[in-house]
C-alpha cells in the first residue's frame, strides 16, 4: 500500500483537526440552551461532531483521494498490488473507534447523570436481587408477569393518586379510567425518570407542574396554586420538576430549548426534572405521533424572571377558578373535545381542530 | 496468465444456449429456478420501490409549505406510513433477498437453492401482501399510525387500515423466513466440494449474519403484530391501558425485530459492497476475514441493541446505559467494514464504472448515516433528537445514502450476468450524479431541521423552517427524476444492448465461471477454484514474477494462491484442484 510521506499524513492531521475542532464549536446546529440541562447536552455534542468531523473528513478524503489519484488510466489493464490485509493497521482501526466510543459512552453517562438519569427513585427503589428472590416459580416467567403477588408498594400508583390529590389535576386526567401500571419486578418502578441532578438530590423542586397530554392539546395543572392552563410558564433559576401523562395516546413532552423529551403514557407517570436558565418564549412540542393532528399539538414555553411569573400566576388564578367551576360540573365522562371546548381560546387550538376531535374520537 | 483467466480456464462455461428464464411467462409463473425468483424478487421489489418513492415524493409537497395545503392531516399520516412500510418491508427487505436468490448458489457453485419450491412459495407471498396493502388506500381506509404502528394510537385509527397493514406484514414476515432457511441451508450444505467457509464469497457471510437475524427476531415481531391485532379486533387489552394493557411491552416487542432488521435490511449490502469493490478496484478485498467475522458480531450485537429506539419512553435509567453502550459497541465492527472497504479501494486501479461509483457511494454516504447513528446511541443527545428529522435524516442515509445504493451498485454490477447485455456507461453515470446530489440534497438539511425543533411525522410545522424544506423537497424531486435514466437504460439495454461476455469484469468469483445469463443449473460440470475470490493482482497480466504475496512465498502456483486460494487448503482428495488434472 503506497502510503503516503509521513509529513503529508502529519499536514493533512493537523488540517483535519483543526477544522474538525472549529466546526464541533461553530456549528450553529442548536437552538438556544434555556436549562443548565442543555448546557451539558451541548458540550457532548459538539465533543461528539468535533470526532465525527474529523472521521467524515478521513473517510470521504480517503476516497475521493482514491477515486482521482488510483483512477485506471487508459491502456493499463494491470491490477493493483495483492494486499489482503495487514494485521497492525487492522488492529489499529479496530482500537481507536473502541476507544472513541468508551470515551463517548463515558461522556455521555457522566451527563447523564448529571441531568438526574440516576435519580433515585428509578433505580434504589426495586433493587433487582432482593424482587428476584422473592419472586415463586421460574424467574424468567416471573418477570413477564406483572401480577405476581409482589406487595410492595407501587410507585406508579402512588405518583398518580398523588398528582389526583390535586382538584385542577383530577379535573383533567383520567387516571381513575385508566389503571396505573404496577412496579414491574427486577425492573424497578416504571415511571421513566430525568430526576434531580446529583447536587438537588433529595430535595424537593421549587415548582412541580402536572401535564396532562390528550389528543390534541397540552393541559397543566400547578398543584402548589391550582392553577389550569394550556402554556407552560416558569421562573427561571428554580428547578422544576414536570409530572406527566396521557389521557388516549402516547405523546412526548419536547421543548428543543431545554434538549429534554420524554414520553407521556397512558397508565404510567412519567417525570423530569430541569432547571430554566434562559428567559424567553419557546415551543413546547408533542412529539410522538398521536394522531392526524399531532404537527398541530404544541404551545407556547415561557421562562420568565420571578417577578413575571408571581403576576402571571395571580392572573391566573383568577382565571382558573371560573374554570374549576366548569370542570366541576361536568367532568368525568366528557370526550377530550367536549371537554376542551371552554378552553379553545386559551389553548390556542384552532377551532376544526376540536371538530376533527368529534369525529375521529373512538 | 491474470487470475481471471485461470480461473476462467479451470471452469468450462454450461454450453447451453438456453438462459434459465426462456419466455417472458417464466417470470410470471410458479418457477422453480432461482436466477427466475431472484429476477421476480428484484423486479417486483423495485416496482414496489417506485411506489414508496411517489409517496415520498407527495409526503415531501406537503412539506414544501408549512401549512397543511396538499392533502388532509389524515391522508398525510396514511402517505408517510405506507412509504415507510412500503420501503422496508417491500423493497429493501425483498431486494436483498432476490439478490441473494440470485446469487449464492452460482457464487457457492450450486445447481439451485436447496429448497426450490420454498423459494418459490417465500417469493410469492409478497406480490399479494404488497397488493393488500397499497388496496388499503384505494378503500380509503389507509393505515395512518407510521410504521411502527406504536398502539393505543393504533387501536384507535381506522379498524380496517391497521388490520391490514398487520396482516400484509405477518405475509411479509413469514417470506422473510422462508427466504432465510433456505438461504443457510443452502450456504452451509451445498457448496462445491473444496470450498471452506473462508473462501466463500464475502456475500455469503453477510447472508449467513443476515438470515440468522431473520430467523430469531422476526417470530417475535409476528407475536407483537398478532397481539396486537387481538386488541384491535377481539377487544382484549395486550396493549391497551384502558383495560390495563402495556403499551411499553409493544414497543420491547416492535423493536427486538425491527433493530435487528435495520441490519437486514443492510448486511446484504455490505455483502455486495464487498464483492463489488475489489473486482472494480482490481485488488484482493482488504481484510477478508475481519470483514466476514464483523458481520457475525454486527448481528449479535444487532440483537442486543432494540432499547435505544426507547431512550424516551419507558425504561429505567440503569436500562438506558445498558442499551447505549451495546448499541456504541456495533460501531466497531462497523467501522472495520468501512475502513477495510477503504483500503481495498487505496492504491488500487480503480475502473470507475457505474457499479464502482454506486459503490464507492455507498461507502462515503453510509458512513454520514453511521456516524449520526453512534451520535443517536449517547442517551443524552437522543433524549433531544429522538423523534425529530434528526432521525429521519440519518435513517436515510443508512437505508438511501446505504441500502439504496447498494443495490444499484448491485444492479449495474450484476445486470451483464443477469439478462446478459451491458448497460449504458453513460446514464449509469448520469444517474449516479442525480441519485449523490438529490440524495445530500434531500436528507442533509433534515439533520439541522432536527436538531432545532422540527419533529418528525408532521404536516404542519414552524414557518421558520420553510427554507430548509424547500430544499429538501427540491432535492426529493430530484430523487425522482434520477430514476428515469435509470429504468430506461435497464429496459433498453435489457432488449438492445451490446451482448454481455461472460465474465465481463474479469471477476473471480464462480458466477462468472459460466454463461451469461446462466443455463438452467448453472453449471455443466462442478465447478473447481483455481484462485480464491478476490486473489487480483497476483499477477500483472504477464509471467513476471510476483512481488509482495505477503501471505505466500511458493512462487507457482503460488500466482493462484491468496490466502482465501482452495490451493492453500490442504488438498481435498474429492476435488482436483488443478485444471489440467481434471481433463
Ligand atoms: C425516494 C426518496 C425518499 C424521500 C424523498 C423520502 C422522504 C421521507 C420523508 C419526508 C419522511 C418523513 C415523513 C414524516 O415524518 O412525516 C420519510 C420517512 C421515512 N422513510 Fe423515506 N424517503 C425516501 C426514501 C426512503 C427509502 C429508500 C427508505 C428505505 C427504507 C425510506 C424509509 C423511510 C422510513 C422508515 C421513514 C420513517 C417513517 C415514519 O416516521 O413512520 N425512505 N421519508
Ligand atoms: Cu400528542
Ligand atoms: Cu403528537
Amino acid at each position: 500500500m503506497n502510503i503516503p510521506s509521513s509529513i503529508w499524513t502529519l499536514l493533512v492531521g493537523i488540517v483535519v483537526t483543526i477544522v474538525s475542532l472549529w466546526y464541533g464549536q461553530n456549528h450553529g446546529l442548536l437552538p438556544t440552551p434555556a436549562s443548565d440541562e442543555a448546557e451539558l447536552v451541548d458540550g457532548l455534542f459538539n465533543a461528539m461532531l468535533t470526532i465525527s468531523t474529523g472521521l467524515f473528513l478521513i473517510v470521504e478524503g480517503a476516497l475521493i483521494y482514491s477515486a482521482i489519484r488510483y483512477r485506471r488510466r487508459p491502456g493499463d489493464d494491470s491490477d493493483g498490488s495483492p494486499i489482503f490485509g495487514n494485521i497492525p493497521l487492522e488492529i489499529l482501526w479496530t482500537a481507536v473507534p473502541a476507544i472513541i466510543v468508551i470515551g463517548i459512552a463515558i461522556y455521555s453517562f457522566d451527563v447523564y447523570n448529571s441531568i438526574g438519569g440516576f435519580s433515585p427513585h428509578s433505580v434504589h427503589d426495586a433493587p433487582i436481587e432482593e424482587q428476584a428472590v422473592r419472586m415463586p416459580g421460574a424467574a424468567i416467567a416471573a418477570t413477564l408477569s406483572d401480577t405476581s403477588p409482589n406487595t410492595d408498594s407501587n410507585l406508579n400508583q402512588e405518583k398518580s393518586d398523588a398528582a389526583m390529590q390535586d382538584p385542577a389535576t383530577a379535573a383533567v386526567r383520567n387516571a381513575d379510567q385508566i389503571p396505573q401500571r404496577q412496579n414491574a419486578p427486577g425492573v424497578g418502578v416504571v415511571s421513566p425518570t430525568i430526576g434531580a441532578s446529583p447536587d438537588k438530590e433529595g430535595t424537593p423542586p421549587a415548582l412541580t407542574v402536572n401535564v396532562t397530554g390528550l389528543q390534541y392539546a397540552w393541559i397543566f395543572t400547578y398543584p402548589d396554586t391550582g392553577i389550569t392552563t394550556g402554556e407552560l410558564h416558569v421562573p427561571v433559576g428554580r428547578e422544576v420538576q414536570i409530572s406527566m401523562t396521557a389521557n388516549d395516546v402516547i405523546h412526548a413532552f419536547w421543548v428543543p430549548e431545554l434538549r429534554l423529551k420524554q414520553d407521556a403514557i397512558p397508565g404510567r407517570q412519567s417525570e423530569i426534572r430541569f432547571t430554566p436558565k434562559t428567559v424567553g418564549e419557546y415551543k413546547l412540542i408533542c412529539a410522538e405521533l398521536c394522531g392526524p393532528y399531532h404537527g398541530a399539538m404544541n404551545t407556547q414555553f415561557v421562562i420568565e424572571t420571578p417577578e413575571a411569573f408571581e403576576q402571571w400566576q395571580k392572573e391566573q388564578q383568577v382565571a382558573s377558578l371560573d374554570l374549576q367551576q366548569l370542570v366541576a360540573v361536568n367532568s368525568a365522562d366528557l370526550s377530550p373535545a367536549e371537554f376542551l371546548a371552554p378552553y379553545v381560546s386559551d389553548l390556542g387550538i384552532q377551532p376544526e381542530m376540536l371538530h376533527q376531535v368529534h369525529h375521529t374520537h373512538h | 496468465m491474470t487470475q481471471a483467466q485461470l480461473q476462467e480456464g479451470a471452469n468450462i462455461s454450461a454450453l447451453s444456449e438456453e438462459p434459465g428464464g426462456r419466455k417472458w411467462r417464466d417470470y410470471f409463473s410458479f418457477n422453480t429456478d432461482h436466477k427466475v425468483i431472484g429476477i421476480q424478487y428484484l423486479v417486483t421489489t423495485f416496482i414496489f420501490y417506485c411506489i414508496g418513492g411517489v409517496l415520498a415524493d407527495l409526503v415531501r409537497t406537503e412539506l414544501k409549505t408549512p401549512e397543511t395545503d396538499f392533502v388532509s392531516p389524515e391522508v398525510y399520516n396514511s402517505l408517510f406510513t405506507l412509504h415507510a412500510t412500503i420501503m422496508i418491508f417491500l423493497w429493501i427487505v425483498p431486494a436483498g433477498a432476490g439478490f441473494a436468490n440470485y446469487l449464492i448458489p452460482l457464487m457457492i457453485g450450486a445447481k439451485d437453492m436447496a429448497f426450490p419450491r420454498l423459494n418459490a412459495v417465500a417469493f410469492w407471498m409478497i406480490p399479494p401482501a404488497g397488493l393488500l396493502l397499497i388496496s388499503s388506500l384505494l378503500i380509503g381506509d389507509a393505515p395512518d399510525a407510521g410504521w411502527t404502528s406504536y398502539p393505543p394510537l393504533s387501536l384507535v385509527t381506522g379498524q380496517v387500515g391497521e388490520a391490514i397493514w398487520i396482516m400484509s406484514v405477518l405475509l411479509l414476515g413469514t417470506s422473510s423466513i422462508l427466504g432465510a432457511i433456505n438461504f443457510l441451508v443452502t450456504i452451509w450444505k451445498m457448496r462445491i466440494p473444496g470450498m471452506t467457509v473462508n473462501q466463500m464469497p464475502l456475500f455469503c457471510w453477510s447472508m449467513i449474519a443476515t438470515s440468522a437475524i431473520t430467523l430469531l427476531s422476526t417470530p417475535v415481531l409476528a407475536g407483537a403484530l398478532i397481539l396486537l391485532a387481538f386488541d384491535l379486533l377481539a377487544g382484549t387489552t395486550f396493549f391497551n391501558p384502558t383495560g390495563g394493557g402495556d403499551p411499553i411491552v409493544y414497543q420491547h416487542m416492535f423493536w427486538f425485530y425491527s433493530h435487528p432488521a435495520v441490519y437486514i435490511m443492510i448486511l446484504p449490502f455490505f455483502g455486495l459492497i464487498s464483492e463489488i469493490l475489489p473486482v472494480h478496484a482490481r485488488k484482493p478485498v482488504f481484510g477478508y476475514q475481519a470483514i466476514a467475522y464483523s458481520s457475525l458480531a454486527i448481528s449479535f450485537l444487532g440483537l442486543i441493541v432494540w432499547a435505544h429506539h426507547m431512550f424516551t419512553s419507558g425504561i429505567p435509567g440503569w436500562l438506558r446505559m445498558f442499551f447505549m453502550i451495546t448499541t456504541m459497541i456495533i460501531a466497531v465492527p462497523t467501522g472495520i467494514k468501512v475502513f477495510s472497504w477503504v483500503a481495498t479501494v487505496w492504491g488500487g486501479k480503480l475502473r470507475l464504472n457505474s457499479a464502482m461509483l454506486f459503490a464507492m457511494g455507498f461507502v462515503g454516504t453510509f458512513v454520514i448515516g453511521g456516524i449520526s447513528g453512534v451520535m443517536l446511541a449517547a442517551v443524552p443527545f437522543d433524549i433531544h433528537v429522538h423523534d425529530t428529522y434528526f432521525v429521519v435524516a440519518h435513517l436515510h442515509y443508512v437505508l438511501f445514502g446505504g441500502s439504496v445504493l447498494g443495490i444499484y451498485a448491485g444492479f449495474y454490477h450484476w445486470f451483464p450476468k443477469m439478462t446478459g447485455r451491458m448497460l449504458n456507461e453513460f446514464w449509469g453515470k448520469v444517474h449516479f450524479a442525480l441519485t449523490i446530489v438529490g440524495l445530500n440534497m434531500t436528507f442533509l438539511p433534515m439533520h439541522k431541521l432536527g436538531m432545532m425543533g422540527m419533529n418528525r411525522r408532521i404536516a404542519v410545522y414552524d414557518p421558520k423552517f420553510e427554507t430548509l424544506n424547500f430544499i429538501c423537497t427540491m432535492g426529493s424531486y430530484l430523487l425522482a427524476v434520477s430514476t428515469f435514466p435509470f429504468i430506461i437504460n435497464a429496459i433498453w439495454s435489457w432488449m438492445y444492448g451490446p451482448k454481455a461476455a461472460n465474465n465481463p469484469w474479469q471477476a473471480l468469483t464462480l458466477e462468472w465461471m459460466t454463461t451469461s445469463p446462466p443455463a438452467i443449473e448453472n453449471f455443466d460440470k462442478l465447478p473447481v477454484l483455481a484462485t480464491g475470490p478476490y486473489d487480483y493482482g497476483m499477477s500483472n497480466g504477464d509471467n513476471k514474477e510476483v512481488e509482495n504475496v505477503p501471505f505466500s512465498d511458493e512462487k507457482e502456483p503460488a500466482l493462484a494462491a491468496g490466502p482465501n486460494s482452495a490451493l492453500r487448503a490442504d488438498p481435498d482428495p474429492k476435488v482436483a484442484a488443478n485444471p489440467e488434472d481434471r481433463k
